[in-house]
């Protein structure tokens, strides 16, 4: 009884989880004919037209080149300032440690409409609006609080008697954490890595509002604005978001384990 | 160089936060306060000749008459509690079912994380499509070949925001259920041996059990799924642009209008602090209950 209610479930969230995706992929391998079908065709020729089309007349890679240079240096920054943050708080002497991850944790809950408007007019006064620097900055700012939370639990999980034998031996601080720190807490800068690139990778609200032109846009605000010339163009979205979203199906398969340890460190530690 | 170590060590501390504490001041919270001093003033983005006249609370009082700003108050608050709900409720079946050694679980993990992993607008562009009048593969289901009874679900005020919500859930059930998986994992299974000694059945053991213990690891989903619902955003501007009439229409992107489509820079911005003012009341509210585990965990 409980192995069959078992199976059931499983059966169910496996196929609901993967249903919708696997119809958009479905329907970016189709021909134009397929895609406007009246009922629905099920099963695609597995043309490749869509794709050829996205990349020749909506600048499929364009978007794709912008979503890597944006998610690559956020990820980057974030996960740089995030190991000293997070070192300092997990394992040195400072004053104010809950306010510092107090003030994290609002960050981490603001909802974007809050600030909207002054980082718009902070990024117009300063020219950068339009540029990959004008978006990158409130990403990593809004990338902050995952990062450093990661970061904190993994140093917090080192033994100290490393560090300590470091000191004894005559390292300094910034030796100990480079040398010493950085490379044991390895697999949490990976996790964090991984999940601030996901962020990065799929924000929506501020690139819409900071990228206006069409040269600066991620692929997020490219799926969203396709238009076609009287219907929408539904085989070219699908070949767009299935582009847009196999990088991070394969971080899933590879790494689901670190991400589901990620997305709970710090959290779920009663 | 002659500094004792405990002072060398504080300052180096300090050191290493100060740019962390720069990005959330410049881009966080110093905006946070600007919204506020914008939200006094009236601002339009297109009339740069009129300055930027301070009017009180003026702006304030335009909102609170404002409907369709009261409506999308509403809508974001249904939004916010009925996801969040199935989103637990969901999330809180699947990991009980999960919750088990057995072969393929890396698999089945990973097969609930792609929806939590795909962007929103590609998950918000899919459920677009399955609803679909035309093409879509919901009437296909519902009514097969019979294309006479096919209906344009996203043009139905109340299906309309249904449908949103179907799309949330069905992003972030899964997401939820691994937050509280990880809860569950923490409850030793003596606990459970021994009340099945002592004659406990399976609802016993979970309402006496499981329900409490699990209480943390709920509560911080409930935090978390909470607060990312009343963002809602990116699923209104690509499945409905707020319509059918304002049925869909949320404070984020009610605000988001506001200020960047109509340029009401000054208006706008009573509702961005209107929005921050909720979040942060709810999350008070939470953390309250969740105790101070969280600051305690890491400070």
């Amino acid at each position: 009884m409980n192995r069959l209610a078992f199976y059931i479930v499983t059966t169910l969230v496996i196929f609901f989880s993967l249903l919708p995706f696997l119809w958009f992929v479905d329907t970016s391998l189709k021909t134009e004919i397929e895609v406007t079908a009246i009922p629905p065709v099920l099963l695609p020729s597995g043309t490749l037209h869509f794709y050829r089309s996205s990349i020749e007349n909506y600048n499929l890679l364009h978007y794709v080149k912008n979503s890597i240079i944006v998610a690559g240096s956020v990820t980057v920054i974030t996960i740089s300032i995030s190991i000293f943050t997070g070192y300092a708080v997990a394992r040195l002497r400072l004053k104010y440690k809950g306010l510092i991850m107090g003030a994290l944790l609002m960050v981490s809950m603001f909802p974007q409409i809050s600030i909207a408007g002054p980082v718009w007019r902070i990024l117009q006064s300063l020219g950068w609006l339009n540029s990959y620097q004008g978006l990158i900055l409130p990403y990593v700012t809004l990338t902050l609080p995952l990062g450093v939370w990661i970061m904190a639990s993994f140093f917090k999980e080192l033994p100290s008697e490393l560090e300590d034998s470091a000191k004894i031996d005559g390292c300094s601080h910034t030796q100990t954490l480079f040398k010493i720190m950085v490379p044991l807490a390895a697999p949490g800068v990976f996790t964090a890595a991984i999940l601030v690139f996901i962020y990065a990778w799929n924000e929506f609200f501020f690139a819409l509002l900071i990228m206006t032109q069409q040269e600066f846009q991620t692929l997020p605000v490219g799926i969203a604005l396709f238009q076609g010339q009287y219907t929408l163009p539904w085989g070219e979205i699908a070949a767009a978001s299935t582009v847009a979203t196999i990088p991070l199906v394969l971080l899933v398969l590879l790494f689901q384990r670190r991400i589901v340890r990620g997305l709970s460190a710090g959290a779920i530690k009663g | 160089m002659s500094l004792p170590l405990i002072k060398r060590e504080r300052i180096f501390a300090a050191v290493l936060i100060i740019p962390c504490i720069l990005f959330i001041t410049v881009f966080a919270f110093y905006p946070i306060g600007y919204s506020f001093y914008l939200s006094l003033h009236r601002i339009i983005l297109s009339l740069p000749e009129i300055g930027q006249p301070f009017v009180g609370l003026e702006n304030y009082r335009a909102l609170l008459h404002d409907k369709v700003a009261m409506h999308s108050l509403i809508n974001t608050f249904l939004f916010v509690f009925i996801s969040t709900f199935f989103e637990l409720l969901f999330g809180l079946v699947i990991a009980l079912v999960i919750n088990r050694q057995f072969k393929g679980r890396g698999f089945v993990r990973a097969a609930v994380l792609i929806p939590w992993a795909i962007p929103t607008v590609v998950s918000s562009q899919m459920w677009r499509f399955i609803f679909n009048d035309k093409y879509g593969l919901f009437n296909f289901i519902l009514f097969g070949t019979d294309v006479s009874s096919y209906k344009a679900w996203l043009a139905e005020p109340v299906f309309a925001f249904l449908a949103i919500i179907i799309t949330d859930v069905w992003k972030t059930s899964c997401f939820a259920a691994l937050l509280i998986l990880a809860g569950l994992q923490t409850i030793p299974d003596e606990l459970y041996e021994a009340a099945r000694i002592d004659g406990a059945s399976a609802w016993q053991q979970f309402r006496k059990i499981t329900l409490p213990l699990l209480k943390p690891a709920l509560l911080v989903a409930l935090l978390f799924r909470t607060m990312d619902a009343f963002r809602v955003f990116d699923l209104v501007f690509v499945m409905t642009q707020g319509g059918p009439a304002d049925s869909t229409n949320v404070l984020q992107f009610y605000g988001y209008k506001k200020i960047f489509t109509e340029g009401l820079m000054g208006y706008g911005s009573t509702i961005s602090v209107l929005v921050f003012l909720i979040s942060f009341a709810v999350a008070m509210l939470y953390i309250r209950f969740i105790g101070t585990k969280l600051f305690k965990e890491t400070a």
